[in-house]
């Protein structure tokens, strides 16, 4: 669906992307993963052919972006990182307007835009301006929107960015359908729980480049061990000597501001020393290991920063 | 059959005109008859006690073809400059515009294309009042309308073109009123250009008001010269178009960068 090879973006002298591969293919869910500033946005933009590449080759649903930009922009949805509704209509109003810009019949528009507003819970807000609406509602309103010409790549940027848990669960539970109904998912995040959650595949972008590949599980059993115990040191603990200390119960450690993060794959035992070694420790827990210690491990940096 | 894309982007922009007119009644229909009442009858009057006419028309005549075109231009500029800001920077709808088949350019020309269509709305509201109190002598008055819309299309294409580069509003006072507003005093609006100094009087044919004002006139009081109003509108349609040189570069570079 989408295949890249050392794609590249430059603004001026700054490097946005920097020379990445990759390949998504159909019906997959495929993930983009890293921090702000990592690149994904501008990624995602040219991928949409909103956004010409600088060098290295792009190809999406077969065509070059480059001089197919308004056909494939007709096979794609595209939810953006920030809404961009027209607030000043209503919801039925904007997804009428929507696919006229895809140049759909009027009466093909409002099938479908009944369609779509059930499948994102929003019928009985049909009439409703887009204004006071929640921010939950208003993504939902995106991604309907997005859908209104049956793209077959549908591209989200941070779908779930700013919103409260619940609203996040009842999009992820509609996008997980939408997979289901054969549309390829290209998404942005960095939420690690989120890639987990919805991605088949994804790569994880830093500092404009690609470091890793796979499927969520795959990236977690070659980079890091099946668990981690995290220790939450005493504030008056002094840190590198308890570093130190830490450092013979596991394959790893990984000191951060507030905790000690052990990698071992059998978490228990290690608790359990370190619980008997008396650290001064506030509390010893174990995890899983999850994608946020797979960044954390290949850039020495965590996700949220 | 296919609907060309700038088309697609004048429906959007009449559907929110259609949810909205009420509220833009009172612009369309009732600050026409006030500027007449308050030129036209109360201004008008004092003219005729003085000196009977202005080149030949009584003075309500005169300026209604004026202010007609005038208030259609200060229409297309305030509509060109804070909706393409609000447009890419504020509510961001024109980014949801061109990540659709429509190309930033085509959003350009349609965005125009409107606000030239909604002036000749607002231009045909102001000629039926104009018409009612008898400042239109002449059934061409009818073609004051589509001057307007060139008019106001060659005040909006180079301030959207203009806009759509800009990070915040401060410069748009500024430009309503160092630029749009001497313009409508000193175009022909209100007085004939003959009255200005000389050296004025040259500069004020370098105002795009000017000739729409002066075509304007020709419609309503049916006083044409062809050469004359000919070079009018290619005047105006040389604007148009360099302007949309312009404009389809600059919000390409802004949507699509």
């Amino acid at each position: 669906m989408v295949e890249a090879r050392a794609l590249t973006k430059r603004f001026g002298s700054f490097v946005a992307v920097d020379a990445i591969d990759f390949e998504i293919e159909p019906g997959e869910a495929f993930g983009f993963l890293g921090p702000n500033g990592a690149g994904k946005t501008s990624t995602m933009r040219m991928i949409g052919c909103v956004s010409p590449r600088t060098a290295g080759e792009l190809r999406v649903l077969g065509l070059d972006p480059a001089n197919d930009g308004p056909q494939i922009r007709a096979r794609l949805g595209v939810v953006p990182q920030e809404d961009n509704l027209d607030t000043e209509l209503t919801v039925w109003d904007n997804l009428m307007i929507y696919g006229r810009y895809f140049d759909l019949p009027r009466s093909e528009i409002r099938d479908r835009s009944n369609e779509l507003l059930e499948f994102v819970q929003l019928s009985d807000r049909r009439d409703s301006r887009v204004d006071p609406l929640s921010g939950g509602m208003k993504r939902r309103l995106t991604i309907a929107r997005s859908l209104i010409n049956r793209p077959e790549v549908l591209l989200l940027d941070e779908p779930t960015t700013g919103l409260d848990p619940q609203a996040r669960h009842l999009l992820w539970d509609r996008l997980y359908q939408l997979k289901r109904s054969g549309v390829t998912l290209v998404l942005t995040t960095h939420y690690m729980d989120e890639a987990e959650q919805l991605c088949d595949r994804l790569v994880i972008m830093d500092n404009a480049k690609i470091v890793a590949e796979g499927s969520p599980r795959r990236l977690i059993e070659a980079h890091v061990t099946r668990e981690v115990v995290e220790v939450r040191l005493a504030v008056d603990a002094d840190m590198p000597s308890e570093v130190a200390r830490l450092k013979r119960f596991g394959d790893r450690i990984e000191p951060l501001a507030d905790r000690v993060l052990i990698y071992a794959d059998d978490g228990d035992s290690v608790a359990t020393a370190v619980n008997d070694d008396g650290v001064a420790a506030i509390s010893v827990f174990v995890r899983r290991a999850s994608l946020e210690d797979v960044f954390l491990i290949l850039t020495g940096r965590s996700l949220e920063d | 059959m296919s609907t060309p894309p700038l088309v697609r982007v004048v429906e959007r922009e009449a559907l929110v005109y259609a949810r909205l007119w009420r509220g833009l009644a009172f612009t369309t229909f009732v600050q026409p008859a006030l500027y007449l009442a308050a030129m036209g009858i109360g201004l008008g009057g004092l003219v005729s006690a003085h000196s009977g006419s202005v080149d030949g028309l009584t003075y309500l005549e005169f300026v209604a073809p004026g202010l007609l075109v005038a208030s259609a231009v200060q229409l297309a500029a305030s509509e060109s400059m804070w909706p393409v800001l609000g447009g890419v920077k504020w509510m961001r709808q024109f980014h949801g515009v061109v990540a659709t088949p429509i190309a930033p350019g085509e959003l350009f020309s349609g965005f125009v294309l409107w606000t030239a269509l909604r002036s000749m709305l607002g231009a045909a509201a102001f000629l039926f009042i104009a018409a009612v109190l008898g400042a239109v002598p002449s059934a061409w008055g009818v073609f004051a309308i589509p001057a307007a819309g060139l008019c106001a299309a060659a005040f909006s294409a180079p301030l959207a073109a203009y806009s759509i580069r800009l990070e915040s509003d401060v410069a748009f006072p500024l430009i309503m009123r160092l630029v749009v507003l001497p313009l409508f005093l000193f175009s022909g609006t209100f007085f004939p250009v003959s009255q200005l100094p000389a050296s004025l009087r040259r500069l004020a044919v370098l105002s795009p008001l000017w000739h729409g004002v002066e075509l304007s006139r020709a419609a309503t009081t049916g006083d044409f010269s062809p050469a004359a109003d000919l070079a009018h509108v290619a005047v105006l349609a040389a604007c148009v178009g360099a302007s949309a040189v312009v404009g389809v570069r600059t919000f390409t570079k802004r949507l699509s960068a």
